[in-house]
């Protein structure tokens, strides 16, 4: 099991090494000199060269890479070209929209897929069955910030119970700031939901057929518990995988959506950044989201051993 | 041989005993039909901006109304369609093109090649897609030909598995032993006996592959890196629609709901093929 998880540690920080060396030398061959846009194309050549020393870009190409990833690795990312402020600073501030943001979708997605997968593998072949699997395949099928889009038409326009867009900061205090969240949560957490109750449903199908089940049937267990603590269990594994792709891909998905709905997080951050050339923020929140994704794919490795105690004895 | 997969036209006929496979097949051969179509005909141009007639909700002039500059609705989702299926289906293409010779490659080799590769192919998925292909749009330009290439590139490491997956399964089988003795070489192998044996497992993916293609072109457009006006686009003409929707809400829900059309019926598709592929999953419906 140590062995194991380890192997697989060694294998997330090899991928973090490539991915910086990648995300590197791709914005590298990007068009246009930073120090050039910055200063705009009336500024002099000789203004431009010396802003060029001062942000480092006169150096090779090796020495600001390490000069970078031995700066992320002491939690300090360099200053943002265009915001001047340090990159640090500035994630942290859209970090605290965005991983709420992508917590909530997560939470609420499992809250809705358990259970619709449990009791359509519960009703196989009958109707409800069939209607939940109708309905979860509009789901994967409806891109979410047109749905998102819908959600702001009926919910903020038409009966006005929620903000349409924008952020009042945490400092607004706890609820102005989570009613902010809600419809965009939702909207990330709708077609992720229903890939989840799919996956759930034929996990539990899978499950159902074994001999285990039919002990506990046979025992007397009333369906709710064979269900929930027999079955679900042992059909975790799947579940768990689809889950850890799935925080990775709200945290990305919160792109799309929080330019729906004018969000300050690391999202637009990002995206802003691309089309501001300020290089030094996009390096870093890409390199902040794929190390995230690592890091939640290890997890998910760790909690296969808590679910499914056959491996953890396994190396 | 009795549990030799099935031939190709055997497959296809059982598919349309399907049902899920033959709504799919309706819903997707329609809007593919529709795209042909827009190649010779539309109802109106859609290069022609008719500022008087503008954001009319649905007649029987406009069937499905009119947008900002007074463009006709139904020949712009004609001619999105075109480019939702170009891009999504091109970027099928690429990934099936470079993944499916990388799987076959690993699984035929194995050892450090197939270490190598699959390694490379964990580091493409930590990416999240979206976010890289917007860092590919934005750094080489806007446009349909990067969106493709974009969403083509993380469409390689999802082929090279399943067919790495595939073609593992294949290899212990005794007729690619008896070829191995006839002195088949490893390549002459694959190409003869593991890819024939292949294609359904990967006609299922290309279709799961087709319908996020469309997803994530409608994403691209959406943020304003897929295809460019005037063009139209069904991201696009969401995005336009965004700041109309309390005048003109149509405007939003059509374009979306083309999206949502097309992606059901390639989504049925998949589902239905699978079905067919796997009796196991057959039995239990």
């Amino acid at each position: 099991m140590t062995a194991y998880l380890l192997k697989r540690a060694a294998a997330g920080l090899l991928t973090l090494v490539v991915a910086s060396a990648v995300v590197f030398s791709v914005l590298e061959i990007l068009p246009g000199d930073a120090a050039r846009l910055m200063l705009g194309f009336n500024a002099t050549e000789d203004a431009v060269q010396a802003l060029r020393v001062q942000m480092g870009l006169d150096q090779g190409f090796l020495v600001r890479y390490f000069h970078w990833t031995g700066g992320l690795l002491s939690l300090d990312f360099g200053r943002s070209y265009t915001y001047s402020v340090p990159v640090i600073d500035l994630v942290a501030e859209r970090a605290a929209v965005s991983l709420p943001l992508a917590l909530i979708s997560l939470a609420l997605s499992t809250a809705i897929a358990l259970p619709v997968g449990v009791f359509a593998a519960a009703r196989r072949g009958r109707p409800a069955d069939t209607l939940a699997m109708a309905a979860s395949q509009f789901g994967v099928a409806v891109p979410n910030f047109w749905f998102a889009l819908l959600l702001v038409y009926v919910f903020a326009v038409w009966l006005r119970l929620v903000p349409a867009g924008g952020f009042p900061g945490w400092s607004a205090g706890a609820w102005p700031a989570l009613k902010a969240l809600i419809l965009p949560a939702i909207a990330l957490a709708l077609p992720q939901a229903a890939i989840l109750a799919r996956v759930t449903r034929s996990a539990l199908l899978d499950v159902l057929g074994e001999d285990f089940i039919r002990t506990a049937r046979a025992k007397g267990l009333p369906q709710r518990a064979v269900l929930w603590r027999h079955a679900l269990r042992n059909a975790m594994l799947p579940v768990l995988t689809i889950l850890g792709l799935q925080f990775a891909f709200l945290l990305a998905g919160t792109v799309i959506i929080e330019n729906v709905f004018y969000l300050p997080g690391l999202g637009r951050l990002v995206f802003q950044a691309i089309n501001q050339r300020d290089l030094i923020v996009v390096e870093s929140v890409v390199m902040l989201l794929v190390a995230t994704v690592i890091v939640v794919n290890l997890l998910v490795d760790v909690s296969y051993a808590l679910v499914d105690p056959r491996l953890r004895t396994r190396t | 041989m009795s549990d030799e997969a099935l031939p190709r036209t055997g497959f296809m006929a059982q598919a349309f005993a399907n049902r899920s496979f033959v709504a799919g097949f309706v819903i997707t051969a329609f809007i593919a039909a529709v795209a042909l179509l827009s190649f010779f005909w539309t109802p109106y141009d859609v290069t022609r901006l008719i500022v008087a007639d503008r954001m009319q909700p649905p007649s029987a002039a406009h069937l499905l109304g009119t947008d900002q500059f007074g463009r006709d609705m139904l020949s712009m989702i004609m001619v999105g369609a075109r480019n939702s299926i170009a891009v999504a289906l091109v970027a099928v293409g690429i990934g099936m093109g470079v993944g499916v010779p990388l799987g076959c490659w690993a699984a035929a080799r194995g050892g450090y090649i197939d270490d190598v590769l699959m390694r490379f192919n964990d580091i493409v998925f930590a990416f999240p897609a979206l976010l890289s292909a917007i860092m590919i749009t934005a750094i080489f330009g806007p446009g349909a030909v990067n969106a493709i290439i974009a969403i083509g590139i993380f469409n390689i490491p999802v082929f090279a598995r399943v067919a790495r997956a595939g073609a593992l399964a294949i290899w212990p089988r005794e007729f690619i032993l008896a070829a191995r003795a006839a002195g088949k070489g490893k390549g002459l192998i694959t190409a003869q006996h593991i890819l024939p044996n292949i294609t359904n497992l990967l006609l299922v993916q290309g279709t799961i592959q087709f319908a996020l293609g469309i997803l994530a072109e409608a994403g691209l457009s959406y943020v304003g890196l897929g295809a460019q006006p005037p063009m139209p686009s069904w991201g696009r003409m969401l995005f336009d629609a965004q700041t109309r929707m309390i005048v003109a809400p149509y405007l939003a829900i059509i374009p979306g709901m083309a999206i949502v059309i097309t992606v059901l019926g390639l989504n049925l598709i998949g589902d239905g093929l699978a079905d067919t592929l796997d009796p196991k999953l057959r039995r239990r419906r």
